[in-house]
């Protein structure tokens, strides 16, 4: 079985998801070529073949660029599985290669489970198997789900690739830099987030007022940040900050799979939720059944008594 | 100016989840529906589109689905959209993301839709690839996961949300279709006065059969609950006294309660 590797780089870094894809295919038991559309200075330190399409000449992200050279590096490798990594660059540039070579694609791909792709379904709360009933598929695989514990040594060989597309209609303007960061997660002992479950950014406070009593940091999950009730450098997750902090307390938070993706690493996870069911309750080490805003005053109250 | 909005309506995701009889879907009965919340993203920056461009354009909304997608359908012409188009199929769920992008394609193919928004995914399934693949199959230039959205002169600006807070703007010219992240903007409820007016705004129903011509790339195996990793403790009951065995094991399990 052979596996393509489409690795990930941004201004110059190969980002780390491309190790996670050799990860993953050690996994499969695939063997493995790799993808990129870089410097060879970025190649991932392994063995294998590496197609590599300058990015000089075919710049930093234009997906319909991106598409061809992954097709004109599949025609040449003959794969059974292409495969990305479930980020802003695999998701927007997988659909357009299986599109292309009219193949099924089996997204967010967390676990191989009897040589078929495991994935969440519904936030979380369910999980299902996919096969794809052609040979050949397209696969985009969940961050932080396969870890590579290889050794970062080797050198792949290297097959420069070009294509005749020049030019796409889609122009890209530049990157935005994250905002300043207002606080430090990731150096936090103890953070306590509040989710979506607090209802209404005047009862952020109350989560905010627990953290203080616990002698942590306010941390969030999206929808919090999106609806401006906390600042960006306060959110978890995949688009914010990954955290290992000795304890989290997951403050009326679901547990998505891209907030748990920020969290899971922490030492010890409180969750509270009204709802027993919820997908956090996976990754908690307590799950606590309440209604957080009565709760919250209570634990904040007995901490400063203690 | 024509403009395409595709939305799906999907359970409420704080809902009982469970398996359903054949172990391939989960169990549709006793569940309350909603419009997927990426969607609402989609529809509120397409009528956005429309105001700004003095009310010029006509939405059209779509969505395939069993009767009930009536009632995301209408939530959407209240928020703003024209008219509505439901590709009737009381068995969606068993279509995969390439067979769903075929059915869009198919309706759009003739229909000169200058932008069309989607939702980045969908709460259910969360494949993300429904909306790139319309515009793969169309031949429309594509941007995913917008942040931002600005259009002039036949040119959508798109912000791209990327990973740790970074973001990328890309021009693309239209014909185009954009995916919606949350954060994009923040929905419209509908007025009641607009609700009235949804009432009297045409609903289009088109049999799924009609689109349809390609079979399913991959098929789902199995359903089951997710294994639980933790084996973690559950309290429940009393407050004070949830709180006092709460503290009580971070004493005991943890080293941060000096
Ligand atoms: C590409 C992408 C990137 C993303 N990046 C991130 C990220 O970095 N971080 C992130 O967090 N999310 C991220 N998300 C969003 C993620 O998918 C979820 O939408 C989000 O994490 C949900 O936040 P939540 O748990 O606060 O809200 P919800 O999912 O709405 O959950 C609210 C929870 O609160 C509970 N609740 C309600 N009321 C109460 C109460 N009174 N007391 C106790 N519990 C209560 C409910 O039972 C529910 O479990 C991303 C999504 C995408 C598509």
């Amino acid at each position: 079985m052979k596996a393509l590797l489409v690795c990930e780089q941004r201004e110059g870094k190969l980002l780390d998801t491309s190790y996670e894809l050799v990860a993953f295919a050690e996994r499969l038991g695939a063997e493995v070529s790799l993808v990129l559309v870089g410097k060879e200075a970025q190649a991932p330190k392994i063995t294998g073949k590496l197609y590599l399409a300058d990015a000089d000449k075919y710049g930093e992200y234009n997906p319909e660029l991106h598409k061809h050279i992954v097709v004109a590096a599949v025609l040449k490798e003959n794969p059974d599985y292409i495969i990305f990594p479930h980020s802003s660059y695999g998701w927007d540039l997988a659909p357009r290669v299986a599109a292309t070579l009219r193949v099924g694609q089996v997204s967010e791909v967390v676990n191989i489970v009897d040589g078929k792709f495991e994935v969440s379904l519904c936030n979380g709360k369910l999980r299902r198997t996919v096969a794809p009933k052609a040979a050949r598929a397209v696969l985009t695989v969940q961050a932080g789900a396969f870890n590579y514990t290889g050794q970062l040594s080797g050198a792949p060989q290297v097959e420069a690739i070009e294509i005749s597309q020049g030019s796409s209609p889609l122009q890209f303007v530049g990157y935005e830099p994250a905002e300043k960061k207002e606080v430090d997660l990731g150096r936090a002992e103890i953070i306590v987030s509040a989710g979506r479950g607090v209802g209404k950014k005047e009862n952020v406070a109350v989560i905010a007022d627990l953290a203080k009593a616990f002698g942590g940091e306010l941390g969030a999950s999206r929808p919090v940040v999106d609806a401006g009730w906390v600042g960006h450098s306060h959110q978890v997750g995949t688009t914010g900050q990954t955290v290992s902090p000795k304890l989290y307390v997951a403050c009326g938070i679901s547990g998505a799979i891209q907030h748990l993706a920020g969290m899971k690493k922490s030492d010890f996870i409180v969750a509270i939720n009204k709802d027993k069911e919820a997908p956090i309750s996976e990754a908690a080490d307590v799950m606590v059944v309440a209604d957080v805003l009565a709760l919250a005053p209570v634990l904040a109250e007995k901490l400063r008594a203690a | 100016m024509n403009i395409l909005v595709c939305i799906k309506q999907v359970p409420d995701m704080e809902s009982r989840f469970k398996v359903n009889g054949t172990g391939d879907w989960y169990d549709e009965a006793d569940l309350a529906y909603r419009m997927n919340e990426y969607d609402e993203y989609a529809v509120e920056q397409a009528v956005q589109l429309k105001e700004q461009l003095g009310n010029q354009p006509e939405i059209t909304v779509l969505s395939i689905g069993a009767d009930r997608v009536g009632e995301a359908l209408k939530k959407a012409l209240a928020m703003g959209c024209d008219k509505a188009v439901q590709v009737q199929d009381s068995d969606s769920a068993r279509k995969d993301p390439w067979q769903i992008a075929n059915i869009i394609s198919a309706y759009a193919a003739d229909k000169n839709f200058d932008v069309i928004f989607t939702g980045m995914q969908s709460q259910d399934r969360g494949s993300a690839q429904v909306g790139v693949t319309v515009a793969e199959i169309l031949g429309h230039n594509c941007a995913s996961t917008l942040v931002g959205f600005e259009y002039a002169d036949g040119v959508v600006t798109a912000k791209r949300e990327l990973e740790g807070g970074v973001k990328s703007v890309v021009k693309v010219p239209v014909p185009a279709l954009v995916t919606c992240q949350l954060g994009l903007n923040v929905p419209r409820y509908p007025t009641l006065p607009n609700i009235m007016k949804a009432k009297k705004k045409e609903l289009q129903l088109v049999p799924v059969a009609s689109l349809l011509k390609e079979e399913a790339a991959t098929g789902t195996e199995k359903l089951y609950p997710p294994v639980k990793s933790g084996g973690g403790i559950v309290l429940e009951g009393d407050l004070a006294d949830v709180a006092d065995r709460l503290l009580g094991i971070l004493k005991e399990k943890t080293t941060v309660m000096k």
